[in-house]
């Protein structure tokens, strides 16, 4: 009886944790696709963002022994991904999307190419904070050490909240997303608004990628990511275009994805894969619950209404 | 079509030049031992992968042995193209595919090139349904995760351990199995826990698996995956213990580490390169395990006790001399069947435990999804 | 005629501008390019064994490229050939178990063929149904529906329907040997290049040469337009994704029935991913999707040469589509731009 009383509780941690620990990847590509966005443009190929950055983060901790040197070199490599989409998108003609998945397949294989030599080797990892050493509970223990970048990622996000409200680069950056001819008639710089948004929006992807291979599950390899920087865009939808609520999906997202593993390790073992389609078919489940063909999305930058 | 046209002529102008390197190196390969190596994954995935890339380096370093690999290969037709390819290009004599899935693959194509030989890793070659070029090799790897289980059984305050598995086929169950039945020959209460993750690379779910294991209260775990270094190092890191596999993995948990079940491809290629270069008939079917020094343990960590070294140092030697038997009756299934009876017992080399699909007494887990 | 010679030229002169670009990459790799290039070429077109390396490769592709292609004329971006690939080929195999022994193999075969493309035609179709009757992002969904329709196959696969007698591989009962497709001719190219072929020619008639295809293209250049002019909007893109879901289910299918004989996890390989690349680079043109599939065929087979003979690893034909895939895309700014391929406006 006890002991099925520790199972439950043991679930209910190790989702509570799963979702911090499996979530943040997915807070960092969210709140950099919701930048990129905002501003205008739909950025698809923030998993090469991601797997370059959990690639490079790794061996830059490697070769000079500090994780957070990875994290900067993540976010550089991230930028410069995003960069690259920015001026290709800002050509006439050129689809965004389209562009995103040829830099998905042109980061990762750039990453796999350089990657080889940092498969073997262990980095020095990103330092995590005991926010449950109160607790005598084990699971307690484990599901609130939180590692520093999802305090990072969790500030950022009422941040950049605020910077969309009041900053005035944040109504820049909206404006431009809402209409580009407004934009030109106000006299912004539309492409450089848009190529800053995308960059930052890369940079934090690729910061991302450095908590995957530098924390959790602190590892460079090749089947490292499994789609988390792919999920990017749908997160964003999912969120409404509002960095707070790209928070909560991402922990929901986190911790969905938690549940399969944290089932069958009290003994639940049947159709654990289906468990593992649980973040996706939520997602498409709550996708079409909230959308509609004649409305426009609320949140939904102005520049994608005609696109629907 | 006029794309393609193009693209020759561009190639057409470098190629002269490497042909004539190529004519080169042929004339110096001719009477060398030619051998091809297939893998699944990337070569250097510190696990499965890796193991057979280091079998295939070490036969390489012998100067009458030219080897050549290829990495991330898929169960599909590419392996079967792969697989021409190095006969019709490469002059390959004895192909080595080494993942589970090739086998229906290699049966497809064996027929068309007789004098070409197809070695597969753990297939179940049949004189009756299979072509004379064919064979497979595999080892008992499992009996070093029985002796890995002893020392578990014996490290464990908890009596729970866990086993972190890619998806449950074979030779994954029996590795379960025997790792279990070696714990439970010191304490007979000790429960495994398995966690199927689904695929053979998937470093955040075995992370995440881990995680919940060790949440449960389990103190020791282990894995067969492709890659074990995601669950060594979460082991590590939550201050459990660990034994690791295909590899030794001692360096990536100095505290934690208890041993590692690890293959020696090395021996298992030299000798094939042996067998061929001296003209002899290579078997079918060939296995082995502690005995035939193709499998073992790695050294023990620093935490395991005297105690549970000598018990698997004992066991070791049965092994050694083949008087150890580990699926011997009365063995009971997790539901509550008998699926040996008392006084039967199955030998190592017995081919029925090579389609295993139950899991033994005191594992928490189903072999069927 | 100038316009066809502006879109020959520039996607070739992409094509060069690429394979510079990759040749820079190798070189700084430490790799001679040349080198690099003579053994893509012998891996790819260097012998009769090589093309036909090429050609098996490209079959897929090809199927897989109509599942973005199609739904990218009505303005749809769908990533979700992987999925169709998938779903296909499990109800390829379910119903070749099924009717196996009970009719001829040509009847069989025929009707793996339907089912897999009714099945690929739903899943793409319902992506297109979500997006014109409830807004649902098409290119989100697709996605999302990949990962649903693998692990439905692993489910089932690894369950209820397996073959206890795949051991090491779990799969699902055979198809029968009868029921396979064979190879064409006395090559060793199954029939999933001829259908995937005739696949392309029947859609490229259909999208130029109808009034449907027609209809689909005004939907894609402007829904509002279109639907100003009274056209069926929703049903045009709806059946423009069922017909690549469809072109995708029979990749699926002829996995299952010349390559695998059964439904395993291997049907999920990457081909619907490797199609949105050749859709992209073949413009959603279904004609050139062949020769485009064809190159793609190649690299891939080049790449086993590339790590035996220059140990390099196999993620250099992933950078190298990379880069291929970036330069084509920013080709299309050039269309109507450079003069001297424009129409002569007056005498120079």
């Amino acid at each position: 009886m006890s002991n099925d009383e520790v199972g439950l509780f043991g679930i209910v941690f190790a989702v509570l944790g799963g979702a911090i620990r499996v979530g943040t990847p997915f807070l960092f590509v969210s709140l950099g696709e919701c930048l990129t966005e905002r501003s205008g443009r739909i950025n698809l190929g923030l998993e090469g963002n991601l797997i370059m950055g959990a690639m490079l983060a790794y061996g830059v901790s490697y070769g000079s022994g500090s994780p957070w040197l990875g994290v900067a070199a993540a976010a550089g490599a991230g930028a410069m991904l995003g960069v690259v989409h920015a001026l290709l998108c800002q050509q006439a003609r050129v689809n965004d999307i389209a562009v995103g998945i040829a830099l998905m397949l042109f980061g990762t294989g750039l990453a796999f190419f350089w990657g080889k030599p940092f498969i073997q080797p262990s980095a020095p990892h990103l330092p995590s904070l005991s926010l449950g050493a109160w607790s005598d509970s084990p699971a307690l223990r484990s599901a609130l050490e939180i590692n520093v970048l999802f305090i990072v990622g969790v500030l950022l996000a009422p941040l950049l909240a605020w910077f969309f409200r009041n900053a005035r680069w944040g109504l820049n950056v909206r404006c431009v997303g809402e209409s580009t001819e407004a934009a030109m008639a106000m006299g912004l710089n539309v492409n450089r608004v848009r190529l800053l948004s995308t960059m930052a929006g890369g940079a934090l992807a690729g910061i991302g990628g450095s908590f995957l291979s530098l924390y959790y599950p602190g590892s460079w390899n090749e089947g490292l990511s499994s789609g988390q920087g792919l999920m990017a865009v749908a997160l964003v939808i999912f969120a409404r275009w509002d960095p707070v609520k790209c928070v909560y999906a991402s922990l929901l997202f986190g911790g969905a994805a938690a549940l399969g593993p944290a089932l069958q390790s009290v003994g639940i073992t049947w159709g654990y894969y289906l468990f593992n389609a649980a973040p996706y078919v939520l997602t498409l489940a709550i996708m079409i619950a909230t959308s509609s063909a004649k409305r426009r999305l609320p949140g939904l930058p102005g520049v994608f209404s005609n696109l629907k | 079509m006029k794309r393609r046209t193009l693209l020759k002529g561009i190639a057409g102008a470098g190629i002269g030049a490497a042909l004539g390197g190529l004519g080169i190196t042929r004339a110096f390969a001719e009477d060398k031992v030619k051998m091809g190596f297939i893998y699944v994954g990337p070569r250097d995935d510190y696990g499965y992968n890796q193991a057979h890339f280091e079998g295939k380096s070490t036969v390489a370093k012998q100067g009458w042995v030219k080897a050549f690999d290829e990495e991330n290969v898929p169960e599909t037709i590419e392996v079967i193209k792969t697989m021409e390819s190095m006969i019709n290009l490469d002059g390959a004599q004895v192909l080595f595919p080494t993942s589970f899935g090739y086998f229906p693959h290699i049966l497809k194509i064996a027929g068309k090139y007789p004098k070409v030989m197809f070695l597969h890793c753990g297939g179940l070659w049949d004189a009756s349904k299979h072509p004379k070029n064919v064979g497979s090799y595999f080892c008992y790897i499992d009996e070093p995760m029985y002796l890995a289980g002893i020392v578990a059984g014996h490290m464990s305050k908890s009596g729970k351990l866990g086993y972190i598995a890619a998806i449950p086929i074979p030779q994954v169950l029996r590795n379960v199995n025997s790792f279990t039945m070696g714990a439970r020959s010191v304490n007979p209460k000790i429960t495994t826990n398995v966690v199927f993750t689904g695929g053979w690379a998937n470093p955040v779910k075995e992370a995440e698996a881990s995680n919940s294991m060790i949440d449960q209260g389990i103190d020791v775990v282990t894995c067969h995956v492709d890659s074990p270094k995601v669950v060594v190092e979460t082991a590590e890191k939550r201050g459990v213990m660990c034994c690791g596999y295909h590899t030794n993995q001692a360096v990536l948990a100095p505290k934690g580490f208890l041993t590692t079940a690890e293959w020696n491809w090395s021996k298992v290629y030299a000798d094939y390169a042996e067998m061929i270069k001296s003209g002899k008939t290579i078997p079918n079917l060939a296995r082995g395990g502690i005995k035939e020094g193709i499998v073992k343990s790695s050294p023990y960590g620093a935490v395991v006790s005297e105690k549970a070294r000598k018990n698997a140092d004992d066991v070791r030697a049965k092994f050694m001399d083949g008087s150890m038997v580990v699926y011997k009756g009365p063995v009971k299934d997790n539901k509550g069947n008998t699926v040996i009876a008392a006084g039967k017992e199955y030998k190592q080399t017995d081919i029925w435990l090579e389609s295993m699909d139950w899991l033994v007494e005191g594992v928490i887990g189903a072999a069927k999804s | 005629m100038m316009r066809y010679l502006e879109s020959f030229a520039i996607p070739v002169g992409a094509l060069l501008v690429s394979l510079l670009l990759f040749g820079l990459f190798i070189t700084v790799a430490g790799v001679n390019p040349f080198d690099v290039f003579a053994s893509i070429y012998r891996g790819a077109f260097g012998s009769w064994f090589a093309w036909q390396d090429t050609l098996v490769r490209a079959a897929p592709l090809m199927l897989t490229a109509l599942c973005t292609a199609l739904p990218a004329r009505a303005g749809l971006i769908v990533i979700g050939g992987e999925g169709a690939v998938v779903v296909g080929g499990f109800f390829a195999a379910l119903i070749g178990i099924v009717l196996n022994g009970v009719f001829p193999p040509f009847l069989v075969i025929l009707g793996m063929m339907l089912v897999a493309a009714v099945a690929g035609a739903v899943w793409i179709g319902a992506v297109g149904a979500l997006r014109h009757l409830r807004g649902v992002n098409e290119t989100i969904s697709s996605l999302l529906l990949n990962y649903i329709a693998i692990a439905l196959l692993n489910f089932f696969v690894v369950g209820m329907l397996k073959d206890p007698a795949t051991l090491n591989k779990p799969s699902t009962y055979p198809i029968g040997d009868a029921n396979m497709l064979g190879a064409m001719g006395s090559s060793s190219i199954h029939w999933g290049l001829g259908i995937g072929i005739i696949v392309c020619v029947v859609l490229w008639f259909l999208m130029r040469r109808t009034t449907f295809g027609f209809g689909v293209d005004v939907v894609g250049g402007n829904v509002r337009a279109a639907q100003l002019t009274g056209l069926p909007v929703g049903r045009l893109i709806i059946t423009a994704c069922a017909l690549g879901g469809a072109a995708a289910g029979i990749a699926g299918m002829i996995e299952v029935a010349a390559v695998h004989g059964r439904a395993n996890t291997s049907l999920n390989a990457g081909y619907g991913y490797a199609g949105i690349l050749v859709a992209f680079l073949a413009r959603h043109n279904p004609l050139a999707i062949i020769p485009v599939a064809i190159l793609l065929g190649g690299i891939r087979a080049s790449g086993g040469v590339l790590q035996r003979a220059h140990d390099l690893p196999d993620a250099t034909t992933l950078v190298m589509q990379g880069i291929i895939f970036v330069v084509i895309l920013a080709s299309e700014a050039l269309y109507g731009r450079l003069r001297w391929l424009q129409p002569k406006a007056q005498p120079a």
